[in-house]
């Protein structure tokens, strides 16, 4: 290294000698070549493009020279402070990638690992199932009604063609509130809902009533004090069974998919005359009531699953709402969402649905 | 309503290869709904022949049995013709009985299948058969469930035994719905059969009887309206020990109903032949004239199920002088009951009111055969013929003779006519159905039917009570015409206003909590002492107040709930019980809570009540709010690669409802509470506006011992429909600054009952415009600050909506905060 030019001579200045610097540029080229990572590259470049590098040092010395041999010293050794900053650029993006690249292979870490540092939650299928029968209904333009579950004796029995000695009314067995002659019960289905309905809206009314509902059974697997049901309503002038076929077949569809439709059996409901019980074509099976030669098990090879009941309104029911029945007319239909989620995932058991065993609702929690 | 097909095609001329499935589906089509079809025989294969017993060795055994070691003649069934060796463990025939007998190569119920065997030192070559061992009931042939004993009749040995056991009967069983009263008989089944084949029928109560006169037994009725038709007729010199000939047995069983004695099986074949029910008392019984009236207060009867009755005024009586004897159409009393020495029997054929049946059967709780046609309503023209059946069974099979004397008392009411116009079917149900199909088809199900230009005037045939409305007849011809023919029209509603702002709030609750980890569960709202006692609530809490069941399914838990932690609790202890070393759940469901406010009145229904009878009827309800409850038990968070897990405490709970107050963009605010089943320390009162909306917090140590939860168990319970009464409506668009951010943190020293919250609060009130967050992100307690005091960390972020703040001005804002808190909390600036 050549210290601070003390010998002046304005002829012969040796770091400026064309070896000299040409020495001096291979010297960085090559260190600069030899350098194994940044910190070296660093290094190099202090060493080499510092303010006490051989270059930077002999850079310096060209005010010294004569004014006409100037401009070549400096073209000399901008030419090579020139190479060596272009390849201190290369060097520098060459070391670069290899330590980014070093670094994120470093950094690899096992994606395997688990990630499940707090557990899911779901909501349950009776919620997502009742909102996909709603969302069904609302895309037709129908609404959705609610009403209580602690209900009027008088809506939930009276008001839909149930008088006090109507054979139905054991039929279906009620809660009652303490004492029993107050007139207020468990609801037994949601048909209070059309009722309450009925009576506090003018037609057309299109309103499908999902919820929960109560009745005295034993609890088994496939009995339950209490639960779900959903329930359609339309009064319109000039609906007729017709509309409650289309309605059903479009819910069906809807819900287990193209080509699933339903048929009516002749039955009886107080509220609705005629009235029918309604079944669904075996979505698995598609009607056949067998599937690879053995017997369906949704179906239990019938090729039809029983739905649930619906029909004409009553005009009694009507009157009772105060609905014009010369006008209007309706009709109704009624199933339970938990029978309904029972057969289309195949739960076995009822119970799973109030049981709250999470692995049972977690299962669910993909749902729609 | 078990029916045996061959019954129904007695009265029908169903074609001959009519499969019994196909019956069946043709009248579940017409409203007859299939529920079961029977065939006896199905289970049995091979060889079942009669044999006649030719001998019979008694054989001790070891084991202190004795068995039989028989021979059976079966003729030429066993291909030999020699008889056939059994052994047989049974006692109850004899040599020279004929028998049933299931050769090697026969298959019994259960697959079982018959070859011969070596056993007690014989080979047994076969088996004689009880009912059971044929899956027949225990009554079959009156064998009191030993070796079936055949009658000498029944065949020849040899023969097949299928016939006469029954076995190639085919059986039917509908659901009739409570319309369809008529079709609780075979005469109303073979009608249905005859509609749906359009076949000839014969109408088993056409019959020729004699008149009435005034020879018979004595009869009064003193409530016409409740007993219409009082139909009485004696037999005499009846044998009451001759048998019931087997085809009436036979029947009786396939019908599904107990054959006990001739009399008795008699009226109870005549009511599945024609829908009537029967009473057979014994006529050397009765006291002087029968009369019909209602009870009186404080009579009573013993009926002959053996129970003493207390009669209500409503309930019909049959009397006669000794006092009461029997209630009307529902049940016999015991002192005229027919026994085995009855030999003189009264047959009473009477029609009842259908209301009082039902009531009188509700109020005793009498479910019969008889009470079940009478309550749904029985054709009121057949009590004399159906009496006359009776008569004629009992004279042809018990020996007896008719009396001359018949009592007919009260004529059948009025039929029923209904007018409807002729396109009324075809309106309804959308199916094209012109007047004629219309007349035609009301016909075949037995109306008459006058045609007056638009109009049809149906008089409805008397076996029909439940057609009383146009509607009524609409069903009718649109179930001959077939509901398969109903078209599929969509309707078309005019446009909806979709979900309601509720309806999508609840959803979002879902979505929020579940989102949070927690686990939706449905639970039963019933509730009882046992769990307000085990959360821990005083006797006086107003959540034992609650709305009771006047028959709940459990008498431990007899009312319908106020809170929805104990379902909540139950479900997480379970889940805890399974295994799950952590649990969130949560749920939303009504509680209720008593109004108080008296009895919902019952109106009429000819009309719509008014606006004030229905505020009068909802006013009557329990309030019903809509809760929320979340229970945090146990792990909250796994442990794993990444460190520690941690377990759920009180400041979950509050987290989840700050979280789900954020959602709904509902400012709440919690401060201490004390209140069970909550940790008196660690319970939040959760207020929306200053208005108390529930509570969240770590559960009581007793609480989570006595519900078997885990240690430092949370909770929440809010009434939802307040906290979405407040939820934001439309969020109004949020103003930001983008200048820079200036931070400032403090430390703060304050006593220990000093909350959080307020120091906060000074903070932000003390900071001033220029504050834009404010978030205590320590807490410290120990030595450096003393005893009782606690330090809080919070940091500031300061920013001008119009400038860059200079160091001047945050530092001014800063001391103004600490300032402020200083003088309203007492705070001290950590050195
Ligand atoms: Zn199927």
């Amino acid at each position: 290294m050549s210290g601070p030019n003390t010998d002046y001579d304005p002829v012969e200045v040796t770091p400026l000698k064309p070896e000299e610097v040409e020495s001096a540029r291979d010297a960085a080229l090559a260190a600069i070549a030899a350098a194994t990572d940044l910190a070296e590259l660093k290094q190099v470049r202090i060493d080499h493009t510092g303010d006490r590098s051989p270059l930077a040092l002999a850079n310096r010395e060209i005010g010294a020279l004569p004014p006409q041999a100037r401009k070549e010293a400096g073209q000399r050794i901008g030419r090579a402070r020139g190479a060596v900053a272009k390849a201190l650029g290369e060097r520098q993006a060459v070391l670069e990638v290899e330590h980014e690249e070093r670094m994120l292979a470093e950094e690899t870490v096992d994606v395997t690992l688990p990630t499940d540092r707090v557990p899911a939650g779901a909501r349950h299928p009776l919620t997502t199932g009742a909102e996909l029968i709603a969302d069904i209904f609302v895309a037709m333009g129908w609404e959705v009604a609610e009403g209580p579950v602690i209900e009027a004796e008088w809506l939930n029995f009276d008001a839909l063609n149930l008088g006090p000695d109507h054979p139905a009314r054991t039929m279906q067995d009620t809660f009652w509130t303490d004492p029993q002659d107050n007139g207020v019960v468990l609801r037994t289905h949601t048909s209070p809902v059309q009722a309450r309905t009925m009576l506090t809206r003018t037609p057309p009314i299109y309103v499908v009533c999902p919820g929960r509902v109560f009745r005295t059974d034993e609890y088994d697997a496939t009995h339950s004090p209490m639960f779900h049901q959903v329930e359609g309503l339309a009064i319109d002038e000039g609906i007729t069974m017709a509309h409650l076929k289309g309605t059903l077949d479009h819910f069906a569809t809807s819900m287990f998919g193209e080509g699933i439709s339903t048929r009516f059996r002749p039955s009886f409901f107080p509220f609705t005359e005629p009235s029918a019980e309604v079944d669904l074509l075996c979505f698995v099976c598609r009607g056949a009531g067998e599937l690879d030669g053995a017997r369906c098990r949704t179906c239990r090879g019938e090729g039809w699953i029983e739905w649930g009941g619906c029909g004409v309104v009553n005009p009694r029911v009507l009157t009772a709402c105060g609905v014009d029945a010369e006008r209007f007319t309706g009709f109704a239909f009624g199933m339970g969402i938990d029978r309904t989620l029972m057969f289309r995932h195949g739960v076995e058991d009822l119970r799973g649905f109030f049981e709250g065993d999470v692995r049972f609702t977690t299962a669910f929690g993909s749902e729609l | 309503m078990k029916t045996p097909v061959s019954w129904i095609r007695e009265y029908v001329d169903l074609p001959a290869d009519l499969t019994t499935e196909a019956l069946a589906a043709e009248l579940t089509d017409l409203g007859l709904k299939l529920e079961a079809i029977e065939k006896p025989g199905d289970q049995i294969t091979g060889p079942l022949v009669v044999g006649r017993v030719l001998t019979m060795e008694p054989e001790p055994q070891k084991n202190g049995k004795t068995i039989n070691w028989c021979t059976v003649d079966v003729a030429d069934a066993n291909g030999t013709g020699e008889p056939q060796g059994i052994v047989c463990g049974a006692h109850n025939f004899a040599p020279g009985d004929l028998v049933v007998v299931v050769l090697p190569g026969g298959v019994l119920p259960g697959n079982f299948a018959i070859s011969a065997r070596k056993t007690y030192g014989h080979v047994s070559a076969g088996m004689i058969c009880s009912a059971a061992e044929l899956g027949l009931g225990e009554d079959a042939l009156s064998s009191g469930g030993g070796i079936i004993v055949l009658p000498e009749d029944a065949g020849k040995p040899g023969e097949s035994a299928f016939g006469v056991l029954g076995l190639d009967e085919e059986v039917i069983e509908f659901e009739i719905n409570p319309d369809r009263a008529y079709a609780l008989s075979l005469r109303g089944v073979a009608r249905e059969a005859a509609l749906a084949y359009d076949a000839s029928y014969t109408d088993p109560t056409q019959r020729d009887v004699p008149p009435a006169d005034d020879q018979g037994y004595p009869v009064v009725v003193d409530d016409p309206a409740g007993c219409p038709v009082f139909v009485a007729r004696t037999v005499s010199g009846f044998d009451p020990a001759a048998p019931t000939p087997d085809w009436m047995v036979q029947r009786i069983q396939l019908a599904g109903m107990r054959p006990i004695s001739l009399a008795v099986d008699v009226t109870n074949y005549v009511m599945l032949e024609t829908g009537r029910p029967i009473h057979g008392y014994d006529a050397d019984k009765l006291q002087g004239p029968i009369r019909v009236r209602r009870a009186r207060e404080g009579e009573r009867l013993t009926t002959l199920d053996g129970t003493d009755r207390a009669l209500s005024t409503e309930d019909l009586v049959v009397t006669d002088d000794s006092g009461i004897i029997g209630l009307g159409g529902v049940m016999g009393g015991e002192a005229t009951e027919m026994s085995e020495t009855t030999t003189r029997v009264l047959v009473e054929a009477a029609h009842w009111d259908a209301v009082a049946m039902f009531r009188t059967g509700k109020r005793h709780k009498i479910s019969s055969e008889a009470g079940k046609r009478n309550e749904r309503g029985v054709d009121p023209t057949i009590c004399e013929a159906a009496a006359d059946r009776v008569v004629e069974l009992l004279t042809t099979y018990g020996g007896g003779t008719a009396e001359p004397g018949v009592t007919v008392v009260g004529t059948p009411p009025e039929r029923t006519t209904i007018t409807i116009e002729a396109d009324l079917p075809a309106r309804v149900t959308g199916m094209e159905i012109d007047p004629a199909t219309t007349i035609r088809h009301l016909r075949a199900v037995g109306c008459e039917v006058a045609e007056d230009g638009t109009k049809l005037t149906a008089t409805v045939p008397p076996w029909r009570p439940d057609l009383v409305d146009p509607f009524d007849l609409v069903e009718e011809v649109a179930r001959v015409v077939g509901y398969r023919n109903v078209p599929s029209v969509l309707p078309t509603p005019g446009a909806g206003r979709g979900l309601t702002r509720e309806q999508r709030l609840r959803r979002r609750v879902g979505r929020t909590l579940a989102g949070a980890g927690c686990v939706e569960v449905v639970s039963f709202p019933f509730v009882g002492d046992a769990a307000f006692d085990q959360l821990g609530l005083p006797t006086d809490d107003p959540l034992r107040n609650t709305v009771r069941l006047a028959n709940p399914l459990s008498n431990e838990e007899p009312a319908y709930t106020t809170t929805l932690l104990p379902g909540l609790l139950k479900a997480a202890a379970r889940n805890v019980g399974r295994g799950a070393s952590g649990v969130a759940l949560f749920e939303t469901g009504t509680v209720a809570f008593p109004s108080d406010r008296g009895a919902a009145p019952i109106y009429g229904v000819d009309r719509r009540p008014t606006e004030e009878e229905l505020a009068a009827l909802l006013d009557a309800l329990p309030a019903q709010p809509l809760h929320l409850a979340v229970v945090l038990a146990g792990e909250r968070e796994r442990a794993g690669w990444w460190g520690e897990g941690r377990e759920a405490g009180w400041a979950d709970a509050i987290a989840v409802v700050r979280r789900l107050a954020s959602d709904l963009g509902v400012a709440v605010t919690v401060e201490a509470d004390a209140r069970m089943p909550w940790h008196p320390g660690r319970c939040a009162r959760v207020l929306v506006e200053g208005t108390e909306i529930g509570r969240a917090g770590e559960l009581h140590p007793k609480v989570c011992a006595s519900f078997g939860l885990p240690k430092r168990s949370a909770a929440v319970e809010l009434d939802l429909d307040a906290l979405l009464r407040h939820a934001v409506d439309v969020v109004p668009a949020p103003e930001f600054s983008t200048y820079p951010v200036a931070k400032e943190d403090v430390a703060l020293v304050v006593d220990d009952s000093v909350r959080a919250a307020d120091v906060e609060a000074a903070l932000r009130e003390g900071a001033g415009e220029l504050l834009e967050s404010i978030r205590l992100f320590d807490v410290y307690t120990g030595e450096q600050v003393g005893q009782g005091r606690t330090s809080l960390a919070f940091a500031l972020r300061f920013r001008a909506p119009d400038r860059t703040l200079t160091e001047d001005e945050t530092a001014a804002a800063r001391e103004a905060a600490v300032a402020r808190a200083a003088e309203l909390t007492g705070a001290q600036q950590r050195s």
